[in-house]
């Protein structure tokens, strides 16, 4: 018995996350996902390592998608309206919700910047999600008579989920993307304690150990704060959802707090359509955020209006969040050629920027002249601070994941070639775990639980938990100070040895394996029982 | 074991069971009989409403009443106004739960937010530890619902003041015997012994302590107790975030099946496909009895049979989850009574409606709004209720919880109810009391007005109702009120226009038998009631038990064979030894014996401590001594054979063989046992398997 793990994206890099594990015969895809730093056909994953016919359907049980994030949804749409996979896709209600968004938010920046051929229409991302299947969290999901699925919060994102599947004995999670401390409108990472063949982590700060995450906020809330005081403009360019709400909320705080009259602008529709949705899908939210929705909706935002563009070149300071993230293009990019040239005004960059992207430029060659593309050059006076808060874990966190999972073996995805390479010591040497990190169409196989089945009589499960069973204390272990990992589902009832030694397991030929009590196996042997 | 407690009365007062399932006490249900808060007055008149009540006189009516009670003869009065009982309220539970000791039970499980309205008296009591599980979305309702019976209750107490004693003069033997009939049936059953349910309501605290003991789980989210029992809650489609229940445990598993609809407007419908197949299925159907609703039931004409309903090779049941929108039977009843509503406005009248079942109440709120903006009538709507502003927001964020079409809206950005849009735009208010200062401001006649409770004795709606009901232009609009003419005896007499809405709810009989027979359990307890209205005899697939009330069924819900899981890095290690003869091949066990998730799994030891040398073998008869000895030559040890010559009785030992060479050792040969006495372990081990070959060993 094995599972064979093969990595179709994210493997030693970030972008179009996409695994494909067989566990005893079931196939399922984790995401679906495209690469935004590439216009060729590395943008997909390579689909024909799956099924060199093309025949998805048969080769496929279900695709499972953890987020909305297009690193891991982008490629859905394309797989099924073009490549024409027709199973079942499961995803979290809010992902199914927010997911279309995403994807169209997506095509129209790729037709209108590069004019280049639509991958998908609008219809198609429509058809796609009508064979979505929305799950809740907790939520047993039965595949099929076999494949058995189940979601756990995973924080990052809204809706973001850890994805387990057993077939068989057969057990592993899936990460997807997660972030182990809550932040303003997220919790932490939950997952309950499993018996697991197989972790596939994310491993994005594979290296990185953060501090408090408040004391990041403030230096974030201190350099807006200071820039609108002098009259300077604000650029927080972000995707439409997840990071946008988030400081939203941080600056909305704030400026109520500071009873601060600066307007806050968000760029287009999307963004206010998608706090419709995040308003509700308030129980998937922090708790804090969660206790108080009957009296203030805290995605109500008060301070926030419409921008318009004519208002790009109007005096005054403001703050604005403009789409795309990373200033990949679109409005963002439009109003960054604007604003850039102003020492007096701010641009916030994400802690991680894609290759390729502005963002990326700007991170690298700070206050310098940055090529928009071969024909354009920019001088960069503008100041740019780096958010140093992320919704991903870091690599404490990861260590800890592992450490409470403790599965037999880890494959880390989704992260920096040489930072995997030390995080993949670390949990080999530190936790005694197999752990591997592939590269693109690789795959890895590791060996799976199997467990005998054997028919057990009654007297012999008696004798061993009649009287003197122990319980194992079942502690909920905090895997990091703020985290709330819970529910342990190790073992409740251990059974002491002598008891189960006390136990024969028969195999007669042509019947099944059955196990009886010593005193039943004597008494059929007609003889009495003598001790050695 | 199956004990039926109570098998309640409609939609708010759900049936309650007590089970017995591997060992584990299950409490399914734990209710409150609302309805027999009609043998009390309403809440009398407060003075600082922000109107006049055209018909205060009552109360003082009935504190006359009572002060010339002491002369009262023993013979039983005619029933009116004044007969109600004049005090403060208490509350009717489940009398048979109160038989048992709770703190015996070990699981509760509510199935709706009716079913958790009485668990404040359980979870308080002294001793109870049980572990209780709920849908989050039942629990967030139940909680609001609780709160809202306290706050309402609190009216009471502010009028009749602190009780005197614990036990209120109403329940004495001899005021309850000269009680209309009808009145003291309510208060003892038909049987007469339901006297000992009555309690006087919870606290505030007491809601607020049960909340913290609950255990909320999600939908078919599996919850494991004690390792042994697993819980998973499927939606019965009643209320948004009710369910049945599945339970497994080693054993077998048995299904709960408890008050279910396959439409709903609101809520996510009934789940049947996963209840399918289990040993044993409880039907606690109940709402399906109540008369009214059959004969209505548009296709009592064609009987649907399992294999119609059921399409070959098809997974949707087309024939049970219909859409609501396409039941035009309950669509036209809704388009009819707001159409009554709004000829009553036209004329100058308000309309009252008692908040009764939620999914009713939401249907009539969107309705209303709409059919109000069709005839251009400026009218406002007023929701007075303390809980309604939290559960409107409540109800826009659970769309995990609501039917498919209200989940639609989520997915396209929109709001999940109407009434969003209608709140912003001010043609719905909503206060908590009927003294608030909001309503002061804002209130204008003829309006529309939502408010609770339906018993019509407490709430908001008795201060309307007295207001409104010697006009004959006002609406009430009521659903499914048993007794029409006690509920409004003391509104009487009564000249506003009532006017009755009843949509079906429950499985509905003709679906019984189709629905059984796609579920395929093995054994089904039924209520006895159904034995006259269903014919189970031709039925192969399954046997039917009946249960009737505070009796004890027993049902077999054995799936066979226990299983045990063997890990196979543990059972590479088994010593296996063959019986030619037999064919057959024996070992024994070792490992660590865990529970898990309702499975037995047997698994390498973590600390791997059983070694060879605590290793005994089980044999059958004694070792021929002179196939040992020889065996035991062969082998180069020799050794001298004593027999045991002393005549104590109790000593078990035949024969002593004792061994000089190559070592020093001793076989000790008993009755039952064989011991080897040796210096080194090794030896042990070496003379051991001696003895095992001659020994038939495991
Ligand atoms: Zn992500």
């Amino acid at each position: 018995m094995a599972i064979e793990t093969l990595v179709l994206g994210a493997g030693q890099e970030v972008g179009k996350s996409c695994v494909v594990v067989t566990i005893n015969g079931k196939r399922i895809m984790f995401d679906c996902g495209m690469h935004m730093g590439y216009c060729d056909n590395r943008r997909y994953p390579d689909f024909t390592l799956i099924s060199p016919n093309n025949d998805f359907n048969a080769a496929l049980s279900c695709v499972i998608i953890t987020h909305f994030h297009l690193d891991h949804v982008g490629a859905l749409a394309y797989f099924t309206e073009v490549c024409g996979y027709n199973g079942p896709v499961y995803m979290t209600y809010p992902t199914k919700a927010l997911a279309p968004l995403m994807l169209e938010d997506y095509r129209k920046v790729m037709v209108d910047r590069r004019e280049e051929e639509e991958l998908f229409s609008s219809d198609q991302i429509a058809e796609c999600m009508k064979k979505v299947i929305a799950v809740n969290l907790r939520q047993t999901v039965q595949v099929d008579e076999d494949l058995q699925i189940r979601a756990y919060y995973a924080g990052h994102v809204i809706g973001a989920a850890m994805f387990y599947a057993k077939v068989g004995d057969a057990e592993m999670v899936y990460t997807g993307d997660y972030n182990m401390t809550p932040d303003r409108h997220l919790g932490a990472a939950q997952i309950d304690r499993l018996r697991l063949d197989l972790v596939i982590t994310e491993s994005t700060y594979a290296t990185t150990i953060r501090d408090s995450r408040y004391a990041r906020e403030r230096e974030f809330l201190k350099a807006v704060h200071k820039c609108v005081s002098c009259g300077g403009k604000v650029l927080i360019p972000t995707f439409a959802l997840g990071r946008a709400q988030e400081l939203c909320i941080l600056l909305e705080d704030y400026w109520e707090r500071m009873n601060l009259k600066v307007p806050i602008y968000f760029s287009a529709g999307l963004t206010i359509q998608a706090n419709a949705y995040y308003k509700m899908l308030i129980s998937w939210t922090s708790q804090k955020i969660k206790d108080t929705y009957s009296k203030h909706n805290a995605f109500d935002f008060k301070h926030v209006q419409k921008f318009e563009r004519s208002m790009i070149d109007a005096p005054g300071p403001c703050v604005l969040f403009a789409t795309p993230g990373m200033i990949s293009g679109g409005f963002s990019l439009e109003v960054f050629k604007h604003w850039a040239v102003s020492e007096n005004n701010l641009v916030t960059l994400p802690g991680y920027c894609l290759a390729g992207t502005i963002g990326r430029k700007l991170m690298a060659d700070k206050r310098d002249k940055v090529d928009l593309d071969p024909d354009t050059k920019i001088n960069v006076r503008c100041q740019v601070h780096q958010l140093a808060f992320s919704p991903h874990t870091d690599s404490k966190g990861i260590m800890d994941l592992v450490k409470f999972l403790s599965p037999k073996h880890v494959i880390l995805v989704h992260g920096e070639k040489h930072k995997m390479v030390s995080l993949k010591e670390k949990i080999h040497s530190e936790l005694g775990i197999q752990c591997y990190d592939p590269a693109n169409n690789e795959t890895i196989c590791i060996p799976s639980t199997h467990f005998i089945n054997a028919e057990s009589s009654d007297a012999f499960i008696r004798s061993c938990l009649n009287p003197n069973f122990k319980f194992q204390k079942c502690s909920s272990v905090d895997i990091s100070n703020s985290t709330t990992i819970h529910r342990n589902l190790m073992p409740e009832l251990q059974v002491e040895d002598e008891r189960v030694e006390e136990g024969v397991l028969v195999v007669e030929k042509g019947k099944n394996a059955r196990i009886v009590h010593q005193d039943e196996l004597l008494l059929r042997m007609g003889e009495n029982k003598h001790d050695t | 074991m199956c004990t039926c407690l109570n098998k309640g009365g409609g939609f708010h007062f759900p049936p309650c069971h007590m089970l017995n399932f591997c060992g584990i006490r299950i409490l399914l249900d734990c209710p409150l009989d609302l309805s027999s808060l009609i043998v009390f007055s309403p809440v009398p008149t407060s003075d600082w409403l922000p109107f006049e009540e055209s018909s205060n006189t009552e109360a003082n009516g009935f504190l006359d009443s009572r002060v010339g009670s002491g002369k009262r003869h023993k013979i039983e009065k005619l029933l009116d106004a004044k007969s109600l009982l004049f005090a403060e309220p208490w509350y009717k539970t489940v009398n048979n739960l109160h038989l048992w000791n709770s703190s015996f039970i070990d699981v509760v499980l509510i199935s709706s937010p009716m079913g958790i309205l009485g668990l404040p008296f359980l979870t308080r009591m002294k001793g109870f530890s049980a572990k209780i599980y709920i849908t989050e979305a039942s629990a967030r309702l139940g909680q609001l619902m609780m709160e809202d019976l306290v706050s309402m209750h609190v009216e009471f107490r502010q009028f009749y003041g602190p009780e005197e004693s614990n036990f209120p003069a109403w329940l004495k033997q001899e005021e309850l015997e000269i009680l209309p009939s009808e009145l003291r049936e309510i208060i003892l059953g038909k049987d007469g012994v339901d006297l000992g349910g009555w309690m006087p309501l919870y606290s505030a605290a007491d809601v607020k302590d049960c909340m913290l003991k609950i255990h909320t789980i999600n939908y078919a989210e599996e919850a494991c107790y004690n390792g042994t029992l697993v819980i998973k809650a499927f939606s019965s489609g009643i209320e948004i975030g009710s369910c049945n229940w599945i339970l497994n445990c080693p054993k077998g598993d048995i299904a709960y099946l408890s008050g279910s609809n396959f439409i709903s407007a609101h809520a996510m419908p009934f789940d049947f496909h996963n209840l399918q197949g289990t040993c044993a299925l409880i039907y606690s159907d109940f709402l399906s009895f109540s008369d009214t609703q059959d004969g209505e039931d548009g296709d009592s004409n064609s009987v649907p049979t399992a294999d119609k309903l059921l399409p070959a090779g098809s997974q949707d049941l087309a024939g049970f989850n219909y859409n609501f929108d396409e039941n035009s039977e309950e669509k036209k009843k809704l388009v009819f009574i707001c159409s009554c509503a709004v000829d009553c406005i036209n004329e100058g009248g308000s309309v009252l409606i008692p908040i009764d079942r939620l999914g009713t109440v939401l249907l009539l709120l969107e309705e209303m709004a709409t059919s109000l903006e069709a005839s251009d009538m400026k009218v406002p709507i007023y929701i007075i209720s303390s809980l309604a502003e939290e559960l409107l927001a409540l109800l826009n964020i659970i769309p995990e919880w609501l039917c498919k079409q209200r989940q639609e809206k989520l997915f396209s950005g929109e709001p999940l109810f109407a009434y969003v849009k209608h709140l912003k735009e001010r043609q719905i208010h909503v206060v908590p009391a009927i003294h608030s200062h909001e309503l002061l401001i804002n209130w204008q006649e003829p309006c529309i007005v939502f408010c609770p409770h339906w018993s019509l004795r407490m709430g908001p709606v008795v201060h309307l109702l007295r207001r409104w009901c010697g006009d004959p232009k006002s609406l009430l609009i009521l659903e499914g009120v048993l007794n029409l003419e006690l509920a409004l005896l003391p509104f009487n007499p009564v000249a506003m226009k009532v006017c009755q809405c009843l949509f079906p709810s429950g499985i509905g009989l003709q679906k019984v038998k189709p629905l059984l027979e796609i579920l395929q359990p093995k054994t089904v307890l039924c209520p006895e009631e159904l034995k006259p209205q269903m014919n189970f005899s031709s039925e192969k697939s399954f046997s039917v038990l009946y249960y009737t009330e505070a009796e004890t069924l027993k049902v077999s819900y054995r799936k066979g064979s226990l299983e045990l899981k063997i890990a196979t890095d543990l059972a590479s290690q088994f010593y296996w030894k063959r019986f030619k003869k037999e064919e057959v091949e024996l070992t024994k066990l070792k490992g660590e014996l865990l529970m898990e998730n309702g499975k037995h799994h047997l698994v390498l030891d973590s600390d791997s401590k059983n070694s060879l040398s605590n290793r005994s073998l089980i044999h059958g008869g004694l070792p021929d001594l002179e196939k040992l000895m020889a065996a035991l030559s062969k082998m180069g040890i020799s050794g001298v054979i004593e027999n045991d010559t002393s005549d104590d009785a109790k000593s078990q030992t035949l024969c002593i063989i004792h061994i000089q060479d190559p070592y020093k050792a001793s076989i000790e040969i008993g009755a039952t046992s064989t011991n080897i006495t040796t210096a080194d372990e090794t030896e042990v081990s070496f003379i051991y398997k001696i003895v095992d070959d001659i020994l038939d060993g495991v």
